[in-house]
């Protein structure tokens, strides 16, 4: 029962342990030695990897930007996270590396790109190798609707934009100087890139002249059908709705097992994004709190330190102050992190995987066409062969015309069916492959961000309370 | 619902108050505990060579309200006055464990079989972990009576430790608890007469300013350092839901991605048990021992009020002895009076400097402890997430 006691301080017992401290003397002095080499030589390993040497700066290291270390939207370069490894490469397109930038000035809302091909025997789809161009958020939505109408209804899957938000653009043209708008921008930027990334890494989109006319070209025409409340608006929901209750009553025969497996696993998938997008928004969420209440108590701590009459412990409590600042700052900056690798990954592949459900619906809507046209066709061949019977010979051209037309509508729907399945197939496969690089390469960029606050975490308290007594 | 405190996180447990209990004399401690729905019943164990025992070892079951009576006693004997009186453990509160689980059992149904299950862990463990504290909170207050000179001494601790029948018949009952608590409201009107004499001794002067200042500023500290370490803990808790919906989601997964996802399935839940040993290891270094000082700083408050009022009474009788020579009127009563009353302020004041002094030593001594210790422990922490995430991350890349 008896585990390790101290002597009392109370100033009888002898004092082995305690030194007696005089108001002056440092206070931190660690009897613990080998625990910090360890955790040098460590720390060593991961920084500095390409360097042999011994010597670790004792400064706070310079932090490698994982993704944009400032929260605010001024002009800060951002690296893609999407380049396209150079062993599958086919000569015709992809290397096509973007930054985003972004300025808000005034009341218009620019967006900044610089496409920079760094193929030197480039392809000869645009005209210089780095550039920039100024788009606002609804040339977006223009483009994207544009591919939309183009590729979707022949089985294509077209990445989805970034959503409009009333409420805040509209705190952004306010002209509201508060850290909430600045992320909203930043959000927003950063939603940009990704959409465009993702355009520009397939194949077929690539190769479209509104995209490159879109990523080239320094004036581009209003998109003034992409106004939420525009008439082309209201026209888009009235379709959307539509298709959905014809979704409903179309009864297809799937001959395909393939497309019925691929369609259940989908929409699994869906629910299990959507679950785990949650969780990980509440992750975001309380390592915001944590944050701010990490810097709350650092100002409580300050203060206390003030209130200390023992000048060491004083001391000591304002390094506590100090370090859980650092500590809020770090918790905030993985914050960032959370969101902006993990959640927004997330959130774009909820919407990906819409595009694709909605890619096998216009495939039902072929076949149904396709169905129409074979019903179409029946009711002909049977007017005819009335006419036949009721002998009306110049009705009866009429009629062997108008079966001839249905009969290449069937041919032409049978062909659409069967393209726009090949086209799906060949989709999935490239999406499905595309996906598994994404998640991947993401998961070790958060992982990444995990190890870099861990390590800093220690540092901090290594270098105020844990000080080298073994020189 | 029983639980016994292991020996092992009994010595991280104690951390708060630096160790008492060295004097062999007499060793006390709570080796064993029960929790019957909301009372929770100590055994109080007492080893002892003091002849004042009638056995050299023996153990009793005590009730939070016994610590409680014990205190007020001590508090209210006049002897005691100039004596730092140990702060009286607060009474266990299992209030938020418990509607967390209710809560948990409520979103039962929206939840995975294994995900459920590990948050009730969590959840008993955090129950587990208040028991715990409570325990100890209870366990240094006696200890700080055992090894104090004077307390140790006294009738009513004896008979605390010793006396094997149920207490509460000597406990307060329903009128005089109330009185207490009029009592209390009294002080305070007393404390605002008092704080308007003029203090003549600069020690006292200071500390009285130092410690109503140093007790605001503890009291927000400890405040935020608890906010601090709940959201360390929803960070932790989040760690399982993550893990459990990756790990729904690697069942539909092909092959290649599937592996990679139940990897990051397996770290995250190592993750968020070391992230659940930062958050209370923060919560008992930090948020403990803060709020254990915070009540000791007011038990020095409350002994300066001691020395306040003793001091009025001193000026009172002075007053009422140049009065009585005025009118030549029980001037020997007035005189005996002044006499006694200046014994017992400078008496007062003796121990009050004295016990402030150690308390400012044993103050130090045990802040300076409890922070280094949260310091390595935040280090090796950061050092076990790095390793796990780094063997993570190198087994992704050299895939």
């Amino acid at each position: 029962m008896a585990a390790e006691r101290e002597p009392p301080p109370l100033g009888d017992a002898e004092q082995t342990d305690f030194r007696e401290l005089e108001d002056g003397e440092d206070l931190f002095i660690s009897t613990a030695s080998t625990l910090e080499v360890g955790f040098l030589s460590l720390y060593v390993d991961n920084v500095n990897r390409s360097e042999a040497t011994e010597e670790v700066s004792l400064d706070s290291p310079e932090r490698e930007p994982i993704l944009s270390d400032e929260p605010s939207p001024a002009i800060t370069p951002v690296t893609p996270t999407a380049l396209v490894t150079p062993r599958i490469d086919p000569v015709m397109f992809e290397r096509c590396k973007e930054e985003l930038e972004e300025e808000a000035n005034g009341d218009s809302f620019d967006i900044d790109i610089s496409v920079s091909d760094p193929e030197k025997t480039s392809l000869s789809i645009f005209n210089k190798k780095e550039f920039s161009v100024k788009r606002r958020f609804s040339d977006f939505l223009g483009l994207h609707s544009k591919l939309a109408s183009k590729y979707m209804h022949i089985g294509y899957i077209v990445p989805p934009a970034p959503e409009k938000s009333i409420v805040g653009m509209t705190k952004v043209k306010v002209g509201k100087e508060d850290p909430s708008s600045a992320e909203f921008v930043e959000k927003r930027r950063s939603a940009l890139e990704r959409y465009l990334e993702r355009t520009v890494k397939h194949p077929t989109l690539l190769q479209d002249p509104d995209v490159q006319q879109f990523l080239e070209s320094s004036e581009l025409p209003r998109a003034v059908s992409t106004q939420a409340l525009s008439g082309a608006g209201i026209l888009r929901m009235v379709n959307k709705a539509a298709d959905a209750v014809n979704k409903m009553t179309i009864k297809m025969n799937e001959s395909d097992a393939w497309f019925e497996e691929k369609q259940q696993q989908f929409e699994n998938l869906d629910q299990q994004l959507r679950k785990l997008h949650t969780s990980v928004e509440t992750l975001v969420c309380h390592r915001k709190e944590l944050s701010v209440n990490t810097a709350a108590f650092a100002k409580s701590a300050a203060m206390l330190g003030n209130s200390e009459d023992h000048t060491a412990l004083s001391r000591a409590l304002s390094q506590l102050a100090e370090v859980e600042e650092k500590i809020d700052q770090l918790h905030q900056e993985q914050a960032y992190a959370d969101f902006y690798l993990f959640s927004e990954l997330l959130s774009d592949y909820v919407r990906l995987i819409t595009a694709v459900k909605g890619v096998f619906d216009q495939r039902m809507k072929t076949w149904q066409k396709w169905q129409d046209a074979q019903a179409m066709l029946q009711k002909k061949l049977e007017a005819e062969a009335k006419l036949q019977y009721a002998n009306k010979p110049d009705k009866l051209q009429q009629a062997k015309d108008e079966i001839r037309e249905w009969e290449g509508k069937v041919q032409q729907g049978e062909t659409d069916f069967k393209q726009i399945s090949k086209t799906i197939r060949k989709e999935v496969g490239r999406f499905e492959k595309e996906r598994v690089k994404d998640f991947k390469a993401v998961i070790i960029k958060y992982l990444e961000s995990l190890v870099q606050t861990q390590q800093q975490v220690g540092l901090f308290f290594f270098l105020s309370f844990v000080k080298d007594s073994v020189e | 619902m029983s639980a016994a405190v292991e020996d092992q996180d009994n010595s991280k447990m104690r951390s708060v108050s630096v160790d008492l209990n060295n004097d062999s004399s007499l060793l006390i401690d709570i080796p064993d505990a029960l929790c019957e729905r909301d009372k929770v019943k100590f055994t109080v164990h007492t080893k002892t060579t003091i002849n004042v025992f009638q056995k050299p070892e023996f153990s009793v079951p005590r009730q939070h309200e016994d610590f409680i009576w014990l205190h007020d006693t001590l508090v209210e004997t006049e002897e005691y006055a100039g004596l730092i009186i140990p702060p009286v453990p607060p009474k266990p509160d299992f209030e938020s464990p418990r509607e967390k689980m209710h809560k948990l059992g409520e979103g039962e149904s929206s939840m995975t079989k294994d995900e459920y299950m590990k948050m009730k862990q969590e959840l008993e463990a955090e129950y587990l972990a208040v028991f715990k504290k409570t325990v100890q909170v209870h366990e240094v207050f006696l200890q700080r009576l055992s090894s104090h000179p004077v307390l140790s001494k006294d009738r009513n601790f004896h008979i605390f430790l010793e006396y094997d029948q149920d207490l509460s018949v000597r406990r307060k009952n329903a009128k005089e608890m109330f009185g207490g608590f009029f009592k209390n409201m009294v002080k305070s009107a007393d404390e605002v007469i008092i704080s308007g004499i003029k203090e003549v001794d600069d020690f006292f002067d200071q500390e009285k300013n130092f410690l109503t200042d140093y007790y605001n500023k503890i009291r927000d500290a400890t405040a935020k350092a608890e906010r601090m370490t709940r959201a360390h803990k929803n960070v932790a808790d989040d760690y399982i839901h993550i893990s459990s919906n990756l790990n729904d989601l690697s069942a539909e997964e092909a092959a290649t991605l599937k592996m990679y996802l139940l990897k990051v399935v397996e770290l995250f839940e190592k993750l968020r048990k070391v992230e659940a040993r930062v958050a209370s290891d923060e919560d008992l270094k930090l948020t403990e021992l803060l709020r254990y000082y915070m009540r000791d700083i007011q038990a020095g408050k409350d002994l300066l009020y001691r020395r306040a009022r003793a001091l009025a009474d001193f000026e009172n009788s002075n007053k009422a002895l140049d009065k009585a020579r005025l009118k030549s009127k029980d001037v020997a009563i007035a005189e005996e009076q002044q006499q006694l009353c200046c014994q017992k302020f400078e008496k007062i004041s003796e121990s009050a400097k004295k016990e402030l002094t150690s308390f400012k030593a044993r103050r130090v001594v045990a802040f300076r402890k409890n922070l280094i210790e949260m310091a390595e422990l935040e280090i090796k922490h950061a050092k076990s997430n790095v390793s796990l995430l780094q063997s993570c991350i190198d087994l992704f890349k050299n895939n």
